[in-house]
């Protein structure tokens, strides 16, 4: 089964390291994002998300992937001018 | 929600000062440039770092998983232009001239203030103990960095005093780490304050399962170093002794209010009380118009619970009640909001994902409702007088909302469901919350009652003092 991924729009995006924000009470744990990005984003146990929240740049594609995909939309990707990517929900 | 630019009438020639350099802070000044004040704006802190997030630096970043300075918080674009004074203590306010007093001796004007100085780690209360080499707290980054670079270091044996969240989640990573803790409890079981008991014994048992050796009804008389002024020994109130090197004081918060002790407003152990609409009060009860308060230090009335001051220790109240202080420094008075959010907070260890909505404390019953308490995955129900109060989860996050919105609606208690799931009947149980008068360190949701100021005053006019 193919599943269109849900994609960005190509942003004019600053150089440096990217930001990731999760609301905590608002993770439900549908783990969406694990899959993304696996060495971002881990389930501790069976439901508590843990996440670094000043990744690696080589990914931002994938965390860029991870917030489009949250279903509770709880993760916030900023740049760092402060400014927030455009993330495109794709059909999923 | 968007505010952008929505009717901010203070005027862009005032200067406003948030003491508080952290994520009450911080959200409140992203607040206040995005509903359009454009005006001078300081931020006073008294770490050295720009705002940072707290939550993982008793888990991830303890572990070693995340490092320190990655829980740096992002930062908006329209702080561009704000004035950082990083590293200085507020230490005095003057309301007549409208002045904070920085440790550094510089005083800071301001027209419009707001109070963000949340809370610190209660420190050990014998100091020359305090003192030895491998007896840590934990509140702030350095303070993680500095354990976490102990705890790889594969100390014997870790000894957490206190059983608390942080308390709680720091036996945790030491378990995770694979390193032998010990942790003593004043309550009758970890977690006691904030659950209540029913709820903690399986606390109690789920850490055991995990290796802690728990002691609980104890409490440590005293911290033994060596002739070099290292940690060698703990003594306990039952007699017993612990051989480690490695103590972690995890005793609870203390709110930063000293420095506005003399300062004439209604601040003291349990914070800074205000109104709903986040102005605080004087010391006579009296709400004053250019000074508002948000975040952990703040002590503010609550609808849901008879209107009774409520003090938290939460990440998402400081973001909630940031944002309902900033937009009211700026708005027309009558587009003042009040902050009526339900209180919500999440905490991870041993594999489960705690999550609480409302008040448990308030409560005086408790039922499973969904789930097994055995399995650690259920949902806890709490209520007073035929009133849900609050819910807790256990690695049962989807429920939360739902409950959130009964306790919002004051639905009844034990709840009642439509629909497929039915909640297993059972009955409620006591939900044996310690003695309110008793002080305990691991309640980061507190009832502070009803006076706004809590303190004996007597009001003497002006003309009548001698």
């Amino acid at each position: 089964m193919t599943r269109a991924h849900p994609h960005m729009t190509p942003p004019a995006a600053p150089s440096g390291p990217i930001h990731v924000v999760v609301d905590l009470n608002r993770c439900q744990a549908y783990a969406q994002c694990c899959f993304f990005a696996p060495s971002v984003f881990t389930l501790h146990g069976e439901e508590a998300l843990w996440y670094d929240p000043a990744p690696d740049q080589a990914q931002r594609e994938h965390v860029l992937r991870a917030a489009a995909a949250c279903p509770v939309q709880a993760i916030v990707v900023q740049w760092p001018d402060g400014s927030e990517p455009q993330i495109s929900r794709g059909a999923v | 929600m968007s505010s952008q630019g929505s009717g901010a009438v203070f005027p862009d020639s005032g200067r406003i000062v948030i003491v508080g350099a952290s994520l009450a802070g911080l959200r409140a000044a992203e607040t206040l440039r995005a509903e359009g004040f454009t005006g001078p704006l300081t931020l006073i802190g008294d770490e050295p770092y720009l705002p940072y997030d707290r939550p993982p630096l008793s888990k991830a970043v303890l572990t070693g998983w995340v490092p320190a300075e990655h829980t740096t918080l992002p930062r908006r674009e329209t702080l561009a232009d704000v004035e950082w004074r990083l590293g200085v203590a507020a230490v005095g306010l003057d309301l007549l001239a409208k002045q904070v007093r920085l440790a550094d001796g510089h005083t800071v004007a301001f027209d419009r203030l707001l109070i963000a100085t949340g809370t610190r780690a209660r420190p050990w209360p014998k100091q020359a103990e305090a003192e030895l080499e491998g007896v840590f707290t934990l509140r702030g980054r350095d303070d993680a960095q500095l354990l976490q670079q102990r705890l790889a270091a594969q100390p014997r044996r870790v000894l957490v005093i206190g059983g608390g969240f942080t308390g709680s989640e720091i036996a945790s990573a030491c378990c995770e780490l694979g390193l032998p803790v010990t942790v003593t409890e004043r309550g009758a079981a970890p977690l006691v304050g904030a659950l209540g008991g029913a709820i903690a014994e399986r606390v109690a048992l789920l850490q055991r399962q995990h290796g802690v050796d728990l002691r609980c009804q104890v409490t440590v008389t005293s911290l033994e170093g060596d002739a070099q002024g290292r940690l060698r020994r703990a003594h306990l109130s039952d007699g017993s002794s612990i051989d480690t090197e490695v103590a972690v004081v995890a005793l609870g918060a203390m709110r930063n209010t000293e420095w506005l002790r003399d300062s004439g407003l209604a601040a003291w152990t349990f914070g800074v009380g205000c109104d709903a609409g986040c102005r605080v009060f004087d010391i006579n009860a009296i709400v004053t118009d250019d000074v508002f308060v948000a975040g952990d230090v703040a002590r503010f009335p609550h609808p849901l619970y008879d209107y009774q001051f409520l003090a938290l220790e939460h990440s998402g109240n400081a973001v909630e009640q940031a944002t309902v202080a900033a937009h009211n420094m700026v708005c027309a008075p009558a587009d003042r909001r009040p902050h009526v959010a339900v209180p919500a907070f999440w905490s991870s260890q041993f594999g489960v994902n705690i999550k609480s909505v409302g008040v448990p404390s308030a409560a005086d019953e408790v039922v499973i409702t969904q789930g097994e308490l055995a399995d650690a995955s259920f949902v806890a129900a709490y209520g007073k007088a035929g009133q849900l109060v609050a819910a807790v989860a256990f690695n049962q996050a989807k429920w939360v909302e739902f409950y959130q919105r009964l306790i919002e609606q004051a639905a009844p208690f034990p709840p009642t469901m439509s629909g497929a799931v039915q909640p297993t009947p059972r009955s409620p149980v006591r939900a044996a919350f310690p003695d309110p008068m008793v002080p305990t360190y691991d309640a980061t949701v507190i009832l502070t009652g009803h006076d706004p100021t809590e303190r004996r005053v007597q009001w003497i006019p002006r003309h009548h003092a001698t």
